[in-house]
């Protein structure tokens, strides 16, 4: 670990906001990605079987 | 070839299914990389101490905050032109994109300004258009979200867009125009004597990388996603048509 001084909390909280908030996007993307995604096949399928 | 034909869907998820592996590959090596280098392996400035650190998150998603609305700009422009869907909506799957690149832009500003300036915040040029671009997302993304019709919504955000540009360019070059208020210049410049130093330069170059490839990847896949929503939208209304 690195010697971050007098502003260790600023420096740390700054990385946390922000890996966090990445993290978050790329997660609820890729969750609605599957949902739509398997609700396009149902529909497909109920639209292929009449 | 011509590269309209990409405003094909079929092309379009041919094309981005083979290219988000390596995309996703490429920004998340650049990202631990350049972070990782950053933090773990410069040195602490003269004058900011260890804040310094903080470029490495905030330069890079400062730059890619304007640079998402320029792109959501041009794919606007041309579904108003030439009514791309693909287009519109690859506008419509950036704007989270931008949103969460710029609330990490402003939280890690207001972070660093903390020990710097002795405020959290402070009603300066650039701040306060960054703000307004903040605003601007959140405007463009409700208003999707309000409007059933596609083909309306895009067009009524395609104007929001527009006049939201004006931000934009206002957050990039609020330090040219008024040159006051409390942020600095430029970390990164054409003209090699503005630069950060190459100690922190070099890390920058790289986290930069990473956070540009990370947002390709991600509007590949989230425009997929409307793609595939669109059409979920155009069965369903199929569905109601022949059940009425």
């Amino acid at each position: 670990m690195p010697d971050l001084g007098t502003y260790a909390v600023e420096v740390l909280s700054a990385y946390a906001v922000s890996i966090g908030l990445l993290i978050a996007l790329v997660v609820v993307s890729v969750l609605r990605g599957k949902r739509v995604k398997r609700a396009l096949e149902a529909a497909e399928a109920r639209l292929r079987n009449g | 070839m011509s590269f309209w034909e990409y405003a094909n869907p079929r092309k379009f998820m041919a094309l981005t299914d083979r290219a988000m592996p390596w995309l996703f590959t490429l920004a998340g090596v650049s990202l631990v990389v350049g972070l990782v280098w950053g933090f773990f392996f410069t040195p602490n400035d003269f004058r900011q101490g260890s804040t310094v650190k903080i470029i490495y998150l905030h330069v890079p998603s400062a730059m890619m905050a304007i640079n998402v609305w320029v792109m959501m700009l041009v794919t606007s422009l041309v579904w108003i032109v030439r009514r791309h869907h693909v287009s519109a909506l690859a506008a419509k799957a950036a704007a989270p994109i931008g949103v969460t690149f710029t609330l990490i832009a402003l939280a890690t500003g207001a972070i660093w300004g903390q020990p710097m300036w002795g405020t959290w915040w402070a009603w300066d040029p650039r701040l306060t258009s960054f703000l307004i671009l903040f605003l601007f997302y959140l405007g463009y993304m409700a208003l999707w979200s309000a409007i059933e019709d596609p083909d309306t919504a895009a067009d009524l955000t395609s104007v929001l867009c527009l006049v939201g540009t004006v931000f934009a360019v206002l957050s990039r070059y609020a330090l040219i125009f008024w040159n006051q208020g409390l942020h600095q210049g430029a970390s990164l410049s054409l003209d090699k004597e503005e630069n950060v130093a190459d100690v922190f330069y070099h890390p920058l170059l790289l986290s930069i990388a990473g956070f540009v490839l990370l947002f390709i990847a991600l509007v590949f896949y989230r425009t997929r996603t409307e793609i595939r929503a669109r059409r979920l939208y155009a069965i369903g209304l199929k569905e109601r048509m022949a059940n009425a």
